[in-house]
Formats: structure tokens, sequence, C-alpha cells
């Protein structure tokens, strides 16, 4: 019984110290991580670099990755403030409607997933690559994400 | 001191009926209106430039399920006055404008006055409507006769006095309600004034886009430079070169155009905030329109905004 006791506590204080990293600055990292691929993956929509299968499977991957990670990264009491170098900041619902934020993450990994598995070409990504973009970046941008300067 | 009294009541008697006549609402009589058969078509374009259901759109708790022919209004806009509840826009005879004939519509849209004879809160921005056409006006009136009607009445506007007392709203017209139909400049490309014409009017961009003088009109100076969002809880960005030129990388006209039809900045970021709504709005029109409005955007001169104080912004 002690044994598991034990166990618990340091695994309690394994996730404590995790957490006690900094969420802020990991989460806004693997954000701009997605821009940079968002940023490859229109610029193949767009016609302006020719379509690669490998790179277009990299895109879905990192999105698959970041939205397993995301959630664990904006723990209770990890609001942002905003600076004169980075305006964006995450709403307080994040922390209000907990379940559905975490949720939004869910669909994003199996969207993202879907189409690394399903793309085999510009057409198949440009559907599967706007579609991501729209309802899953911008739908999520739309409720927690707040711009103040 | 009798003659002094009477003197005095003559005076504010006098100021009142001045008050009274200065703000009586203006109409656009029926008489006004030719002969004309809508085009429900262009009246759907009209509908998603101007974002019609962004406002008016029976409220949904999940954004994405809000069903954008169902205008049942109720939507609540927080703003330093109060809150304004939108009303209902759906055919609904009793709750919508149903009872409306063409003429109240155009009244609406063109001198921001009710059917009753009312002044309409400017947070309806008949500021940019009243630059549409008059067909456009007229096709969109069509257009919203087709959609489903919505029984359900909108709650009340939850105003601050004097901002609720509508008699001064007729004030506020006379300091900041000028112009009229769009007119095109023939020094400007046929593209550029579509887009001029789509951005002031219908699509009523600097609404969101300029910041606000204390009486809630638009810093005209400061026109598409950005500013605060009416809650206060966020900003809205600069869309002059100012702005858009200053980001990494920069913005082009193309960029624009892409921007307006799936969210994405040329930094790979997405879109947030109210522009998801104007997005999937815009993603309705055609490819070319979205051109047109990217066009006048980037030909914007250089403005710059006012800066956003961060502190009072962190608690929101």
């Amino acid at each position: 019984m002690i044994r598991i006791l034990l166990s618990v506590m340091a695994f309690a204080l394994g996730i404590t110290i995790a957490a006690a990293q900094d969420p802020i600055k990991e989460r806004k990292d693997l954000m701009r991580g997605l821009g940079d691929q968002a940023k490859i993956g229109g610029a193949m929509a767009k016609g302006d670099e020719p379509f690669d299968l490998a790179k277009a499977q990299k895109i879905f991957a990192t999105f698959a990755e970041t939205a397993s990670k995301a959630p664990a990264l904006f723990p209770p009491n990890s609001n942002d403030e905003p600076t004169a170098q980075d305006p964006y900041t995450a709403s307080p619902k994040v922390w209000q409607d907990t379940n559905d934020f975490k949720s939004r993450f869910e669909k994003f990994g199996a969207d993202a997933k879907a189409a690394g598995a399903n793309v085999k070409d510009i057409e198949t990504f440009k559907a599967a690559f706007g579609s991501i973009g729209k309802n899953d970046c911008g739908g999520c941008h739309q409720d927690y994400r707040l711009k103040k300067s | 001191m009798n003659k002094i009294l009477s003197g005095a009541a003559a005076g504010v008697a006098g100021i009142a009926l001045l008050f009274w006549i200065l703000t009586i609402p203006a109409t656009v009589p029926a008489t006004e209106l030719p002969p004309y058969t809508p085009d429900v078509g262009n009246g759907r374009t009209v509908f998603y430039i101007a974002g019609c259901a962004s406002c008016h759109a029976t409220p949904n708790s999940d954004a994405k399920k809000v069903d954008y022919t169902r205008l049942g209004g109720g939507l609540a806009l927080p703003s330093p006055f109060g809150t304004f509840y939108v009303p209902n826009i759906s055919p609904d005879p009793a709750d919508g404008i149903g009872a409306w004939s063409e003429a109240d519509f155009v009244t609406a849209l063109w001198k921001g006055t009710s059917r009753r004879g009312r002044h309409l809160f400017p947070a309806f921005p008949y500021t940019s409507y009243q630059h549409m056409t008059l067909a456009d006006a007229r096709d969109l009136f069509a257009y919203l006769k087709t959609l489903p009607p919505v029984p359900e009445r909108a709650r009340r506007h939850d105003l601050a006095f004097p901002f609720n007392v509508r008699r001064l709203v007729g004030l506020w017209k006379l300091l900041f309600l000028h112009g009229g139909p769009f007119v095109p400049d023939p020094a400007k490309s046929a593209q550029v004034n579509r887009g001029a014409y789509l951005v002031n009017g219908a699509g009523h961009c600097a609404e969101c886009h300029s910041p606000r003088n204390f009486l809630g009109a638009i810093v005209e100076s400061q026109r598409f430079a950005g500013g605060p969002t009416p809650d206060g809880k966020a900003w809205v960005p600069n869309i002059t070169p100012a702005g858009l030129q200053h980001q990494d990388p920069p913005w082009s006209a193309s960029d624009i155009a892409t921007f307006l039809a799936d969210g994405m900045a040329p930094s790979g970021d997405y879109a947030g905030g109210a522009m998801v709504d104007v997005i999937r709005n815009l993603e309705q029109i055609d490819a070319a329109d979205r051109e047109a409005v990217a066009a006048y955007v980037y030909s914007l001169p250089a403005r710059e905004g006012p800066k956003p104080p961060l502190k009072s912004l962190r608690k929101p």
C-alpha cells in the first residue's frame, strides 16, 4: 500500500515538474511550428511551390503531433500577457470551457492523421489542408485566442 | 422680471423646437424607387459581402453551427454605451421585417431610420450602408425575403442614459452621417473601384478596422488603421500598409485575397476572433470580388493607428 502511495506521489511530482517548465513559451513555439508548416502548405496549395508528397505528409504529421502535445501546455493559471512583439494571448475561455478546448485538439489531431493517411496528390492535399486550416486552425483561434495589439 | 422669465421660456422652447426639427429621422419615400425587377442572385452576393448573418443570425454556442439563413437576431453586442441586442431581420411579419416595404428597407440602410420612423443606433453600420447602390439594396431585400421566417422577438437594447435617447442619434447623424451612394473614381482601375465600393459600402470593413472617438464615430484620419474591439477585450489590426507592410513577411495583394478566402496570413498563421466569421461569409462570393477587395485594401494610404495600451488590456 505504501509502495503504491509512494509511486502515485512520485508520478504526481513528475507531472508537476513537467508542467512547471515554461508552458507558455513551449505552446507558443509549438504554434509557431504549425505556422511554419502551414506556410509551406499554403505555397504548395497556391501553386507557388511544386507539390511534394513528403512535405505534405510532414505537414500533417506535425499537425497531429502538435495536437497531442498542446493540451498539456495550457495548465491552470498559465494565462499569458501580450507584449509589444507578440500581441496574441490565450483567451480566458481556455480555462472556462476546458473540455471543449481539449476536444478541439482531439478533432484537429484526428483530421490531421486522416489527411496524412489519405493525401496522394495536389488535389487531395488542397482539400484537406484548406479544410483543416479553416475549421481547425481558424475555428479554434476564433474562440480561444485573443489579439491584444 | 416677468419679461426675463418669459424670454427665457421662449428661448428654451425655441431650442427644443430647433432640436426637434434638426433630429427628425430621414426617410426614403416609395415614390423615389423606380420600377425594378430585383436580382436575387446578386442579393445573395451582397448578403455575404455585408456579413448580415454574422450579427443577425440566431446565435449558437458553437460558432460553426450558426445557420446563416436563420436571421432571428438576439446576439449581444457589448459596447462602451451599453449592450445592443441585434434585431430579427428574418421575413417573419411580426418579429422580423416581413411586413416591411422595399422603401422601409432602403430607408434603414441609407438613413438609419426604422419602419416606425425612429432613429436606429449606429451599431447597425448605416454609415457604410448609405454608400450601397439602390440596385444592391433592393436585391438584398429580395434575397432576405427568400429566407425562412424566424418567429422570435429579440430583447430590447440595454443602454445607459443618455445613449438610450433615440432622438439624440439625430444629432449624431448630423455630425457623422454624410454622403450617399458610392461614386467611382475615374483615375482608378475598375478593379480598385469595385473593391472600394465593396469595402466602404456593404463590406463595412472600416467599422471594425478603425478607432472611434468618444461619441462612437470613426476617427477619419485613422480610418482602417485598427483599434480596440467595442468590448475593449481585444485589438483589431491596422490594414493600411502601415500595418500589413510591417509584418513578417509583408503582405502582397494576392496574400490579402488568399487570406479573405481561407484565413491564412503569409506568416502561416490563421485569422482568429470576429474575422473568422467574415471569412466564412467571404468564401461564398466570387474570387474576382475578393481580389477587388484585396486590390483596394492594398492601395490604401499608410496610416498609423492608435497604440494599444498593453497593460489596460491585460485583464479582460
